[in-house]
């Protein structure tokens, strides 16, 4: 099977800077992988990279075969990558509603959709972007990105700052998108805990580059990966009804 | 057949459904919008002795309508507007000179040619600040006024084109001196070209350029060519403003330098203030605040009324409009829900909700 996204020596930074080095990444259509690590150690810049608003420093990017190395953002969004950023960036000016269908694109997931998954949106569809709170922000964030219909969904800290309920609605619909409904997707995230029963691999980065890979399962069996890079314990068993 | 298939059948909405279904409700017109070009109408019988103030307000409406396209929908800022509002004066005052006085035809070429000039000047306004978009506009505007002030042979320079005669609007109705088919022809003309501008804001392209007015870089990453879209709005706005200057050219049949003086920009800058940016109507209101205001207070102080404009807008501009309309909202019921669909607005959800 060709890969969905392949990542070839990628460099890439802001300025200067470079803030990953050298990245070697494969995902296969209908796999998701999470990306974990420290603060400042590359994860956004990655996902920043892989949209293009990054300064390219070396290597290429390909989806589904196609080299987007070069191409503007908004090439490679309409090409089938789908962001949902860290700081959500919502159009404040838009309704919910406008919000979707200013970039609503042909495919399975249809405005409606995303108002069965999120009801909150529904509810609020015709409240302006700067009237929601902070978890409908983000529930809005990821149903725009969806009704793009992406062949690859980016996910920047989905749930960064947010309240336990919202915490769990959120990844719930996140399993729906990625287990149920088999979307490929890579989401960064600092909690392991929160994602690691999510996705189906990960990655560890460090100082940009990546440090650890494998999958999903096997850093929650052994979490020794993560105690040495991030300092932090992953659960060992997690309850079932949490990952399906 | 019925009126809509897809509320016949059980399954979902297709996403180019639902957007055209979206487009329909937002598309339909409110009794104030009906009322307000009603009232517009009616000026022509119930104001014939002001008929020649009101057909600049048309002008003025319809040129700072095309400034809200850019400004208050793209978020461009331009203090150069006027240099589409004069290339398009000039273009049917030289073709009306030059024997071809059909109006609407006249109206074409200038909103083309403007078109033209607004496309090609549009690449210098897709980068930088909004300082410098306001450089390059003003500078747009006055290369275009040394243009025309030099090539005195084509414009008639600092004299003004002369010798203007437009033929009848329609082949019918002659203009006369009373103003009256002037104001009825730009009036028609400015509410036609409204439609379509409504029209332009609710569709998907218009929310793609409140999109990248709130935000381009997001705008981008969710697959928005933000430029081609700027390129495409500018050049509208700029065929919106040729058209305005046109009307003027022919309706008063002279042109001068003054259509591409400054002050022109600055002036459709404050009937934008004035009447408010991003919903169309804030143009034409703006427009009648703005020759009301002028008419009032230059009758009131031949000398000074430009002090008291000036000061006014300082008042607009440190109060802010906002402040003083949404308490005038406060007072109605909210009609945001129609607006926006048959969706109730809920209230602002607070933090400890979440």
């Amino acid at each position: 099977m060709s890969d969905l996204l392949n990542l070839h020596q990628v460099s890439a930074g802001y300025g200067d800077a470079i803030v990953i080095s050298k990245i070697d990444l494969c995902l296969q259509p209908g796999e998701s992988l999470a990306v974990l690590g420290r603060n400042g150690t590359g994860k956004t810049t990655l996902l920043n990279t892989i949209i293009g608003v990054t300064r390219h420093r070396g290597g290429r990017i390909l989806l589904a075969g196609r080299d987007l190395t070069a191409a503007r953002p908004d090439v490679r969004a309409l090409a089938g990558i789908g962001w949902v950023p860290q700081e959500r960036n919502i159009f404040r000016s838009l309704t919910v509603e406008e919000n979707l269908t200013a970039v609503a694109r042909p495919g399975p997931w249809t405005v409606e959709r995303v108002y069965e998954m999120f009801p909150r949106l529904k509810e609020r569809r015709a409240n302006m972007g700067n009237q929601l709170s902070g978890g409908e922000q983000q529930m809005l964030a990821i149903a725009r990105a969806l009704v793009l219909n992406p062949k690859l969904l980016l996910l920047d800290e989905p749930t960064e700052g947010l309240g336990p309920i919202i915490v769990e609605e959120l990844l719930a619909a996140m399993r729906r998108i990625i287990q149920n409904e088999g979307m490929s997707a890579v989401v960064v995230e600092q909690h392991a805990q929160k994602v690691l029963g999510v996705t189906d691999s990960a990655i560890i980065l460090d100082r940009g580059t990546i440090v650890h890979a494998g999958s999903s399962r096997s850093l929650i069996d052994d979490p020794a990966p993560l105690e040495q890079h991030l300092g932090v314990t992953a659960r060992k068993k997690p309850r079932q009804a949490a990952i399906h | 057949m019925p009126a809509d298939p897809i509320a016949k059948t059980a399954v979902p909405p297709s996403t180019a459904d639902f957007v055209r279904r979206s487009l329909v409700r937002k598309g339909r017109w409110g009794v104030a919008e009906i009322g307000f070009w009603a009232v517009a109408a009616a000026t022509l019988f119930l104001l014939p002795e002001r008929h020649l103030i009101l057909n600049e307000i048309a002008i003025i409406g319809l040129f700072a309508l095309s400034l809200d396209l850019i400004l208050g929908y793209a978020g461009i800022v331009s203090l150069g507007h006027a240099a589409f509002f004069g290339f398009g004066a000039y273009m049917a005052g030289i073709l009306a000179k030059h024997g071809f006085a059909d109006p609407l035809l006249g109206l074409v070429v200038s909103a083309l040619a403007a078109a033209l000039l607004g496309f090609v000047t549009s690449f210098l306004v897709l980068r930088g600040t909004d300082l410098t978009k306001l450089m390059v506009t003003l500078g747009v505007a006055l290369v275009l006024g040394e243009i025309a002030n030099q090539a005195s042979w084509v414009t008639g320079g600092a004299d003004g084109l002369q010798g203007i005669s437009m033929g009848p609007v329609l082949g019918l109705f002659e203009f006369d001196i009373f103003g009256t088919t002037a104001y009825a022809y730009s009036l028609t003309v400015t509410f036609l070209l409204f439609i379509v501008a409504r029209r332009i804001v609710v569709s998907p392209f218009g929310l793609s350029l409140r999109s990248i007015r709130d935000n381009p870089l997001r705008a981008r990453a969710v697959g928005i060519p933000v430029n081609r879209r700027l390129v495409a709005v500018y050049t509208l706005a700029a065929a919106y403003a040729g058209v305005a200057g046109a009307l003027l050219a022919q309706t008063t049949q002279f042109v001068s330098l003054d259509v591409l003086a400054f002050h022109r920009s600055a002036d459709i800058m404050l009937v934008l203030v004035i009447g408010g940016a991003g919903y169309l109507y804030g143009g034409l209101l703006g427009a009648i605040g703005f020759k009301v205001l002028q008419d009032i207070l230059s009758a009131w102080t031949p000398q000074y009324w430009q002090f008291w404009i000036g000061l006014i807008l300082v008042v607009l501009v440190l109060v802010g409009r906002e402040r003083l309309t949404d308490k005038a909202k406060a007072l109605r019921p909210r009609s945001r829900g129609r607006l926006a669909g048959q969706a109730k607005v809920l209230p602002t959800t607070t933090a400890g909700e979440v």
